[in-house]
């Protein structure tokens, strides 16, 4: 990736991430689990996915489905950036009058489909996998999971399945975070070691850097990384990322910022030192 | 005809029909050879099966997916809801050996609130044909719907010609003055027998054949209220949320009673055995049921005969 390149999408997933803070006022939202993967979403709809604003319904695009579906922000952030959502709608955030809520869902152009029950869509992106294979087609079919969403046996089970039909253009990527709702994954439902979990289930798998966008075009790029078998992508990435703040912390899952502490958050974004923040965290889950 | 000859005209004449199943391969051994990748068996995993069904059917696919009914509705049940139901896309669900058609297997196997379940979901279509003839004549047009759907599989032989189907419409089997009695799914042959007794004890008996359960013939219902005879509903189905559940909801939403004997199971499971032994020891049988129906007239039942010997069940899963 050229330097050009990647200044470029660095800016870019710094408006998503000022996006994605805009968004944790007035009822809040998933603020550490959507900076975590605003750089994966940022690079495969800005560098690498066939699908952009004016090829939403061609059945040869390449297909994302975020399966992690609290992440949304970062997901709104990007389509915003794209031109595939207008941005007005973004102000619209939990008002009836639209779809912009808590989770994704088809009412807004981009989204595959609805998720929110963690676990749903390995299985759907499996059947898509299979029709694009029944048509011939080459194209990507990407999955995003969040690492907590890995404790659901769905995921597993779908694995399993794509493995045994040799479902070898369905890629699962994990954005591992290292952190489930409310503990550090190792201390609820330790995950490590987890590529050799995924390779037990027939998958063929990468470890990268899910900030450094060298590594994410040069593992994206080798897809399919085996003739037979479907792809993981596992993204170590930081919860919270981008907001020294609340990076890594456990308790700021759900976050509902002041206005006052939104304004500092966007200083905080571009370097300012990092807030002290008064809000209290939502207990969701 | 048979359900896989079916299946296999259609999706010769539709490439859009992809036939999954949850290695529930009882009715359908012969397609893989037929359907080659259009065949998709996802091994026992009934969420992947039905997550999967999703994926296909938002490419346009019509899947027809398979697996045993009690988890195709209840184990999957939340891939059904979330991915089927929210999104409305036209999968449909075969539920094989579903409420007293798991004779043997014991409770784990019995699928006697999948009607409650399955309406319970908005836009989804339910079904329960009375035997192979009725199952035959009404799935073309539930597989042409646009709408997901849930069927009773049900392949017993029909031991009574079938009105064509119609869709949302009941099949009025007779009209009576005394007793109208409202079934659906298997336990149709024998009402139809129960109905014989009766009438052979001077009783003037209807019986409807509900065929669909989602969307109900609400204007068959209600007429039958009108007439005010002893309505009896017959259901291999706990009594919450299956027919009885129905009736109620459609009389009251339209600020109508009536006397109505409900026969379905009562906060239990039923005792598992051989079909004929079920439904003797449940009260099933043709003779228990008209039976049931003299005793809540306040009639001596004890003269009514047996009728036909019940035909065993040709599946155990």
């Amino acid at each position: 990736m050229t330097d050009q390149k990647r200044q470029e999408l660095e800016a870019l997933a710094l408006r998503v991430r000022e996006h994605i803070v805009r968004l944790s006022t007035d009822g809040g939202c998933f603020t550490g689990a959507s900076l975590s993967c605003a750089d994966l979403l940022v690079y495969l709809y800005a560098d690498c996915l066939n699908v952009h604003s004016d090829n939403l319904q061609d059945p040869t695009r390449d297909y994302l489905f975020l399966s992690k579906g609290h992440d949304v922000p970062a997901l709104y952030g990007t389509f915003v950036e794209l031109g595939f959502l207008d941005k007005e709608r973004l102000a619209r955030h939990l008002s009836t009058d639209d779809h912009i809520y808590w989770h994704p869902n088809r009412n807004v152009p981009g989204v595959e489909f609805h998720s929110g029950s963690l676990g749903h869509l390995p299985s759907v992106a499996l059947g898509v996998a299979l029709d694009c294979r029944m048509h011939g087609q080459d194209n990507k079919v990407i999955v995003i999971t969040g690492d907590g969403e890995l404790n659901e046996g769905s995921v597993w089970e779908a694995l399993l399945v794509a493995s045994a039909h040799q479902v070898n253009n369905l890629t699962l990527v994990v954005d591992r975070n290292q952190f489930q709702a409310n503990v550090a994954t190792e201390d609820l439902i330790p995950l490590e070691p987890l590529a050799p979990k995924f390779e037990a289930f027939g998958c063929a798998v990468r470890r990268i850097d899910g900030h450094n966008f060298n590594q994410l075009e040069e593992a994206f790029s080798a897809l399919p990384f085996s003739g037979t078998k479907p792809s993981v992508i596992i993204c170590d990435t930081v919860r919270g990322r981008g907001l020294p703040s609340i990076e890594a912390r456990a308790d700021r899952w759900f976050c509902n910022f002041s206005a006052e502490e939104v304004e500092e958050l966007l200083q905080e974004l571009h370097g300012e030192t990092p807030v002290a923040l008064r809000s209290e965290t939502l207990t969701v889950r | 005809m048979t359900y896989e000859e079916l299946i296999k005209q259609t999706a010769l004449a539709d490439d859009r029909l992809v036939v999954m199943t949850a290695e529930n391969r009882a009715l359908i051994r012969n397609l893989p050879a037929v359907l080659g990748p259009r065949f998709i068996d996802t091994g026992i995993t009934e969420q992947t099966l039905i997550g999967a069904a999703a994926g296909l059917a938002l490419r346009g696919r019509i899947p027809v997916v398979h697996a045993l009914a009690t988890f195709l509705t209840l184990r999957a049940f939340e891939f059904v809801r979330t991915d089927v139901g929210i999104a409305g896309l036209p999968v449909k669900l075969s539920g094989f050996v579903p409420g007293f058609l798991s004779d043997g297997n014991g409770p784990t196997h019995q699928a006697i609130e999948d009607v409650s379940l399955m309406r319970g979901i908005p836009g989804m279509t339910v079904f329960a044909p009375a035997d192979e003839a009725d199952m035959l004549a009404m799935l073309p047009a539930i597989w042409a719907s646009p709408a997901p759907a849930y069927v009773r599989i049900n392949t017993r032989p029909a031991t009574y010609e079938h009105a064509p189907f119609e869709m949302g419409k009941a099949e009025i089997v007779a009209e009576g003055t005394d007793i109208t009695i409202l079934t659906y799914g298997m336990l149709f042959e024998q009402t139809l027998v129960a109905r014989e007794l009766l009438q052979a004890q001077g009783k003037s008996v209807g019986l409807i054949n509900l065929r669909s359960l989602k969307p109900v013939d609400e204007a068959a219902l209600l007429e039958v209220a009108r007439r005010g005879s002893l309505i009896v509903t017959v259901e291999d189905h706990f009594i919450t949320g299956g027919l009885y559940s129905i009736l109620a909801e459609v009389l009251l939403r339209n600020q109508l009673t009536a006397r109505v004997l409900p026969l379905a199971l009562e906060e239990r499971w039923y005792r598992p055995g051989r079909l004929s032994a079920v439904l003797e020891h449940e009260g099933f049988t043709g003779q228990h049921i008209a039976q049931r129906i003299a005793t809540a007239l306040g009639e001596n039942g004890s003269t009514i005969s047996a009728g036909p010997a019940v035909l065993e069940n040709q599946f155990a899963e």
